[in-house]
Order: C-alpha cells, then structure tokens, then sequence
C-alpha cells in the first residue's frame, strides 16, 4: 500500500513542480541552468496546517526575486517536495532534493523532530538548510541557518514579563506542552531559569498531553485549582499545532480570564488563531519575534507581497512565515555577495549579512548561525490579531546553547 | 414670619448652590482624571482607579468604552468614544465626528484591564440592573480592596435581590479581610469560610501571610471549604468522564453499525466525522446573511451532516465496499485508501487552515448544576446529545421494518433473500446508516475540537477501541464501553498525567481482550458465530 501511494504522490509532486515553475520561465535567462531552491514543508498530515504557508512563502520569495531578475543573472526555479508529516520521510526527501534534484539551497521543516531527521542528511552530502521556526536550541551544525528564536529569544523573555510588574507578577507558573523533545527542553530551560528567580518546584506545575490531545477539561480545572491555592498564577504554553484550539476553548469556557491566569504561548500564531472566536481569549498573551500588527515601512511591503501572490487580501502572516523572509533575502544576499551558489562559498558569505526585517529592526546572522531578532509580546485581540504590549529595545543576539542547562557550562558561548 | 421666612430662603439657595457646585467638584476631578486613559499603561492603570474612587457616574461610559476598545484618542489627546457610527467626546459627551485616519484606538494590558474590572464594579454596584449589581459584586470581589468596605456595606443594606445579597456579602467579606479593623477581619474570614467557593478559598490562602494573628481561623475556615469541595470534585470528575465517555460514544456509534453489524472495516470512518464537521462549517457559512436562520444553524447542521455523508456512504458501498464482502483485509486497504483520498480532497478544496466553527450562545460559558457543581455548558449539551442519538439508533434497529431488514440480513443472508429482502438495498441503507452516524457526530464534535481535515484521524483508533472492548455487534457494550474508558481515563489523569493515563488505558483494554476476546457484552447463540 504505502509502495503505491508514494509512487502516486511522486507522480502526482512531478507534475506539480512543472505545473509551479513553468509559467515563471521567462526567455532572457534561458542561456544559464536555474538555481534550485528546495522546499521542504509538509503539505499533507497533521503539520500540513502550519506548513502550507511556508511553502507559498517560499514560491512567493522565488517569483518576485525572477521579477528583479534573478539571482547571478540566473533563474530561480523551486523544487516542492511533501514529506507528509512523517518524519522518517523527511530524511528521503531531504536526500532526493540534495542528490536527485541537486538544489542549491533548501528551505524547511517546522517541527524539532523533522530538523533532526534530515539534519544528518545536510551534514553528510553538505547541503544548506534554512530552518524558520522557533526552536529549543543546543544544537549547531554548519550545514543550517536557524532563522526563528532560540529559547533566550523568546521563552526566557515571555517568562520574565509574566513575573513583571505589567504581566501580573506571577509567584506560580504552570508549564504545558505537547509531549515532544521541544516543549520538554524549553521547560527543562524555564525551570532552570524559574529557579534561579527563586520560584521553587512546589511552585512549578508541568504536564504534557499527546499530539492533537483535545479533551482540557481535567487539565484545565487543575489549573485552576493549582491557581486557588492564593498565589499568583500564570499558564506557559508549549502545545503544538491542533492542540491549541481546543485548548483555548476550554480555557474560555471555563471562565479563565486572562486578567487572573494570563497565559503566554510559544507556538501560537495568526494563522493558528483563525480557526476560533478569540472573544473570550482577549489578553491572553504570545510571544514572538514579530506580529503582523508590527507598525514598519518593511512589514507593510511584506503583507501586500503576501496578499498579492496569495490573492487574499485576508490572509494572515506570522512569524515562521516572517523568518522563511527574512532567511530568504539573507541567503540571497549572500548568493550575490560569494557571486556562486556553491554551499562552502555562500556559508561564510551568509554570516555576517544584515537585513531590515518585516519585525521593523535590523537583523543580523551571526557566527553560530542563527539571528539577533527582538522579542515582542502581544495580547490576544477580538479580531484574532495581537497587541503588542512589549519589545525590545534592541535586537536580542541567540543562546543557541542556554545557560539554564547545567551541562552547557563548558561549552565555549556564542 | 417675614424674616423666618427670608432665612429659609437663604437655606434653600444655599443648599441648592452647594448641591449645584458638587457635580462642578467631582467633574472638575473627573476631567483631571480623564486624560490620563489615553496615556501609557502605568498612567492608565492610575487613571481608572482614581475614576472608579469618584464615583462619578459619567466615568462609566468612558472606562466602558475603553475596556471593549472603543475609546479613541486624538492628535491632540482629546479622547472620543466610539458607539457604532458615531462619536462622542468622552469629557462633555457630546458628539464629536472624526476622520478614521484622525484616530488612533486606546490599547490596554491585563494590568490595566484589572483595574477596569475593579473600577466598574465599583461604578456599577449602584445601577439599577440586577445583573449589573451581581457583576459589579463579583469584580470587587476579585479586585478586593480595604478601601470599598464602605460602599459594599451602603450596598449591601440597599439591596433586596438574595443573589446579589449574597455576591455583595462574599465581595465585603473579602474586602473586611484586606482592612486593618481586626474585628471586621474575623467577620470576614467566618463568612468566606462558610461558602463552597474555591476563590474564597484562595483568598483565604493568600491572605495567611499577612495576618499570622488569626492563623488559626483561617486555616478552620479553609478546611471548613475544603470539606464542601471535595464531594464537588467528585461529582466534577465523574462529569468530565462522562463528557469524555460521550465523545467517544458519538464517534463510535457509527461503526458499531458499520463494523458492529455489518462487520466492515471502514477505516474511512474517521473521515465521514470530518465530512460531517465541514457540513456543519458549510451550513453556518450559508446561514451567516440570513438573520433568522443564524441561530438555528447548528440544530440545521445536524440532519444536513447526516444526509451528506449517508449519500457518500451509500456510494461508497454500492461503487467499492459491496464487491469486497467477505474479504476483510481487502476492505481494510481500500477504506484506508478512500479516507486519504476524502481527507486530501478536503484539504485541497477548503485549504488546511482550521475552519471557524460559530458556538452558539447557548452553548458557551459554565453552568451551574444543583450543589453547585460547575459544568462548561457545549459538554454538557454534547453528553445529551449523545445519549439522544444512542436512543434513536437504537430504536431505529429494534422498532423499524429497516432495523429488521437489517438484522434479519446480517445474520442470515440467505434466508433473509429467500423471504423476499432485497440484501443489497439493505447493505447500502445500513453503510449509509452508519456513515450518516458519523457525520452527525461530527457536527457535535465541530464544536469541541478543531474542524481541519485531520480532525477524523484523531478518533478512528478511540472508535474501534470502544466497538471492539463492547463487544463486536453490541450497541449497548459500545455505550458502557464508551462511558467507561471516559471515566477510567479521567480518574487516572490527575496522578498519572494525560498521556500516562492513556498509555494505562490501552494496557488494560489489551489485557481484558486477551482473556474476553468477544469484549464485554458478547454476541451470543447463532450470530455468534455468522
């Protein structure tokens, strides 16, 4: 069976890559080959919700980069592949781009696990990825670009708001995530970091729920009563993807007002609050690196490109989105800057690149491969925006390697 | 009497200027305090609380206004409140159109909304509205400060309405407990500690480290709460194992007749739940301009799921499954196969973004059962729902020339044509009865989990664990089958955590198959062994 449907999906991927890259052909750069740029996002199974995006992003990027006339004097052209959410797949498809389709530079993954599939694959055949969402961190290879937050970039900072004097100075922090290796990281961090705050473990509430889990209510009402306990107390969120609606909606059903038990998420997003009715969620609060509610010159040309390619002026960004931008123009700039596309020339070309990001300040990629961004904090809106009630002032430099892990002290920083 | 008079005179005048120059005092105060809600959080967060200390009513439209985000602020920091088209000035309240591009709306934090809450409880305890009181009562109550005593108790001698009364008396006793009076303290700890409310209780706790004096007292009353909540946590538990139990029973009630009785593997079954959800999306979007029909949308949904997917289900029988009988493992791969196709149709035709699903107003927010056990009120109306269906289908098999159709073919086909049943119309009408189950569930389902095109890959393992630990082929094993997982699952998950109790669950159910192979209820004499 699976034999069949791979064959049909390949057939079927073919005729898709084609059907994409056949009407940007344009005759003024027929002489050299085409540059490749890989997309590797799932567009079928559970991430397929979160990753489609990306993937138009990404086609997006390659059009209006042929409108300026390509890169090198050369042709961009994407190769789509589906890994289909399943994370062995991730690794075939990683090495059927890099050998079978040759590209250049690929642009993926959404999940931690996805990134460790393929991440032994970039090394072996030295390919380059660039990898946009945010992610727990203690990891570094030369072979990818880590262009979301690393956790002091945006789950350190969402903390330390909530036990600020403006996030309701919280004394009791209940830490939920879906069970896999990013939210239990990120927590394993928070609580290192809880701790040294002077919040105890009797203080710490942690539970994790499968995938897709989607009964909250014994959850919900421990919360609660772990609340009742006459302390302040604020939610962490780590729950990935399908999760979050019903999560929300029992938190709104539930009475839990965001002015008693605020609650910060970590993988929450535009595109993630379309599917509910956010009336009873306002004030609950994300953090990220950017919101489409960011006031800048940069954000206002990223949401018309976006609206115009995808043909709906409704259509959310968000911040992976964001990231596959501004990870986008970087390599770009670096392409031109080694004046090739071969990997050894453009990675040290890349470091050092500088762009004025959609987040309305500058982001630098730095020398362990991942970006200074600033972090923002937004509440939650009726019309399904956020807020944005904090930022930085400055950039943040990334922690790929967090001091809050015990085993990280001899580790050489930055 | 000439002078006598004269003075009266005087008095009057004088009463009448002091009572004319009061408004001119409080709304010289307020119009200080004003400007300060289109500041920054800090000055916002000053400026409501000093509006609410007033109690000038005339704050209340613009604190209104600003707590729903419809105050607006000016160029030059004159503040206008937003009502649908128009515009008022927030200080003379009179109108005042501006330009959109003019205007800039007022942004608040939680802070700040916290302090809103407690501002227009303050403002609010005085309405004539009932519900407004109870409302006001309940933001003091969670605003708690030593400085409202003396409203709460003007309000408390006021009111007449019992429930108020008693929100009023719970918000006072809170307030009593954070004054420095000593008596007023104790009075307020007795009467926290004689309610069943799991805030009071938090205030109770929160209020130990600061009054080692009355240690004691505090502690008594808490245990004193605790005893009243904990029969309430049962109750509370046993109804989210229900609620659990019926969501499990709504999936899986249409594969007890598909798989159940017809004994198809239909790994599509999943896929008919999501078809079923995105015909309620479908229906509600239709009904979005029509005003009447608005709020019966979802009731609409529920006949309309179930013939979409019946129709599908139908076809489905009569185009792949009927040429299958017999051959199990065949029906398994070809069903796996139609539901990834369904699914990724889905997916291409409505993208794979969530879809909003509209709850109607009756099926939001928490309901209060007798001894007060809180329920959240979609559960609630899901749990009936599911016991309705489960009656119906039911009924439909035991009672209708259909159900005896049915029954008389799956368990002896041979003779159920030789007596002149038409066993294909008959498999089609129960693939399509099963299907149309799901869809129906679905609708339910729209309304508690994510209507996306994976919404059927989530249940179809929980819809075949409950059919089979049933009993294969019983409707009533699949419903104690369902309630039961629901409670066990969510007795284990306070120690054990949520994927723990799973992973317990599924241990169990493996081990009661291994020595009940036929589930809990199974069939016996000759269907047994068809």
């Amino acid at each position: 069976m699976t034999e069949t449907s791979k064959i049909t999906r390949r057939v079927a991927l073919a005729g898709l890559t084609t059907a994409l890259t056949a009407p940007a052909f344009r005759p003024s750069f027929a002489q050299a080959a085409p540059i490749k740029v890989g997309v590797l996002h799932s567009l079928s199974g559970t991430m397929a919700i979160s990753e489609t995006a990306l993937r138009d992003t990404v086609l997006m990027m390659v059009e209006a980069q042929n409108a300026k006339g390509g890169l090198l004097g050369r042709r961009l052209e994407a190769v789509v592949v589906d890994p289909a959410s399943n994370w062995p797949l991730f690794a075939e498809k990683a090495r059927e781009l890099l050998q079978v389709h040759k590209v250049d530079v690929t642009f993926g993954c959404w999940t931690s696990v996805s990134r460790k599939s393929v991440l032994p694959v970039f090394e072996e055949l030295n390919g380059m990825l660039f990898y946009p969402v945010q992610y727990e961190g203690e990891e570094e290879s030369k072979n990818i670009f880590y262009t979301g937050a690393a956790p002091n970039q945006q789950a350190i900072p969402a903390v330390e708001y909530l036990l600020g004097p403006d996030g309701g100075e919280a004394k009791r922090i209940v830490l939920l995530g879906t069970d896999y290796v990013y939210p239990r990281t990120t927590n394993r961090i928070l609580r290192g970091f809880l701790n040294s705050k002077g919040i105890t473990d009797a203080d710490i509430m942690e539970e994790y729920t499968p995938f897709g889990h989607s009964d909250w209510q014994g959850i919900v009402a421990r919360v609660k009563r772990f609340a009742g306990e006459g302390k302040k107390t604020a939610i962490v969120s780590t729950i990935n993807g399908d999760a979050n609606v019903p999560f929300y909606r029992e938190l709104g059903n539930q009475g839990i007002k965001a002015e008693d038990i605020p609650s910060v998420a970590f993988s929450v997003g535009e595109e993630e609050l379309a599917g509910i009715d956010t009336r009873p969620l306002v004030g609950h609060l994300a953090a990220w690196n950017y919101f489409m509610s960011v006031q800048s010159p940069a954000n206002t040309e990223f949401k018309a490109l976006w609206q115009a390619y995808i043909k709906n002026p409704r259509r959310v960004t968000n911040d992976p989105m964001e990231a596959t931008y501004t990870g986008f123009n970087m390599w770009a700039q670096g392409v031109a800057k080694a004046g090739t596309t071969a990997v050894d020339a453009v990675r040290p070309a890349v470091i050092g690149q500088t762009f004025a990001a959609p987040a309305g300040y500058t982001e630098t990629m730095l020398p362990n491969h991942h970006l200074s961004k600033p972090v923002m904090i937004g509440e939650i809106q009726a019309d399904g925006q956020f807020n944005i009630v904090y930022k930085t002032p400055e950039v943040v430099p990334a922690e790929n390697w967090s001091r809050f892990i015990p085993e990280n002290a001899n580790r050489r920083r930055g | 009497m000439r002078p006598a008079r004269s003075v009266m005179k005087r008095i009057i005048v004088l009463v009448l200027l002091l009572l004319a120059a009061m408004p001119a005092r409080a709304q010289d105060a307020f119009l200080t305090a004003l400007p300060g809600l289109g500041g920054g959080f800090g000055a916002q967060v000053e400026a409501v609380e000093r509006l609410g200390a007033l109690g000038d009513p005339r704050a209340l439209p613009a604190l209104r206004a600003l707590s729903e985000g419809r105050l607006l602020r000016l160029a030059d920091g004159t503040l206008l409140i937003r009502d649908g088209a128009t515009q008022v000035n927030a200080a003379t309240g009179a109108p005042q159109q501006a330009a959109e591009a003019d205007t800039q709306r007022i942004n608040i934090n939680n802070r700040v909304r916290g302090a809103l809450r407690g501002a227009l409880g303050q403002l609010q305890i005085i309405s004539p509205d009932p519900d407004e009181r109870f409302a006001a009562a309940e933001a003091i109550f969670r605003s708690r400060n030593a400085a409202n005593v003396p409203l709460l108790e003007a309000a408390l001698a006021r009111e007449s309405v019992p429930r108020v009364r008693e929100r009023i008396a719970l918000a006072l006793a809170a307030s009593r407990l954070v004054a420095s009076d000593p008596a007023a303290k104790l009075a307020g700890i007795t009467a926290l500690g004689a309610t069943a409310s799991p805030e009071a209780r938090s205030i109770l706790l929160e209020a130990r480290a600061a009054n080692a004096d009355v240690l004691p007292q505090i502690e008594a009353a808490v245990a004193d709460i605790d005893r009243r909540l904990a029969i309430r946590r049962v109750a509370e538990t046993a109804f989210q194992g229900l609620s659990l139990g019926s969501v499990l029973l709504l999936a899986a009630l249409g594969l007890a007749v598909t798989f159940g009785v017809m004994g198809v593997i239909n790994m599509a079954h999943g896929e008919f739940v999501m078809l079923g959800a995105y015909t309620t999306v479908i229906v509600q979007d239709l009904a979005r301009d029509i005003p009447w029909l608005q709020p019966w949308s979802l009731p609409l949904a529920v006949p309309m799921a179930f013939l979409v997917t019946a129709a599908i289900g139908a076809a489905m029988e009569r185009g792949l499954i009927r040429h299958l009988y017999g051959r199990p493992l065949e029906t398994l791969l070809l069903t796996f196969g139609v539901g990834m196709m369904i699914q990724q149709a889905v997916r291409l035709a409505f993208g794979a973004q969530n879809r909003e699903v509209i709850s109607p107003p009756w099926m939001q927010g928490t309901l209060m059962l007798p001894f007060d056990v809180p329920v959240t009120a979609n559960r609630l109306w899901i749990l009936c729902f599911s016991l309705v269906i489960f009656a119906l289908i039911l009924a439909a098999i035991r009672m209708t020339r259909f159900g005896l159709e049915m029954r008389a073919v799956t368990q002896r086909r041979a003779i159920a044509a030789a007596m002149g049943i038409r066993t294909g119309r008959v498999d089609a009408l129960t693939f399509a009865f099963g299907s149309g189950i799901a869809g129906i569930a679905g609708v339910a389902l729209s309304q508690i989990d994510n209507v996306s095109p994976n919404l059927g890959t989530g249940y179809i393992i929980d819809s075949f664990l409950v059919v089979v630990f049933g009993g294969v082929g019983s409707l009533a094993g699949t419903l104690i089958a369902a309630f039961g997982l629901g409670v066990i699952n969510k007795m284990l998950e306070p120690w054990a955590g949520a994927v723990l109790a799973k992973v317990f669950v599924l241990v169990a159910v493996m081990v009661f198959i291994q020595r009940r192979p036929r589930g809990l209820f199974p069939q016996k004499g000759r269907a047994a062994e068809a």
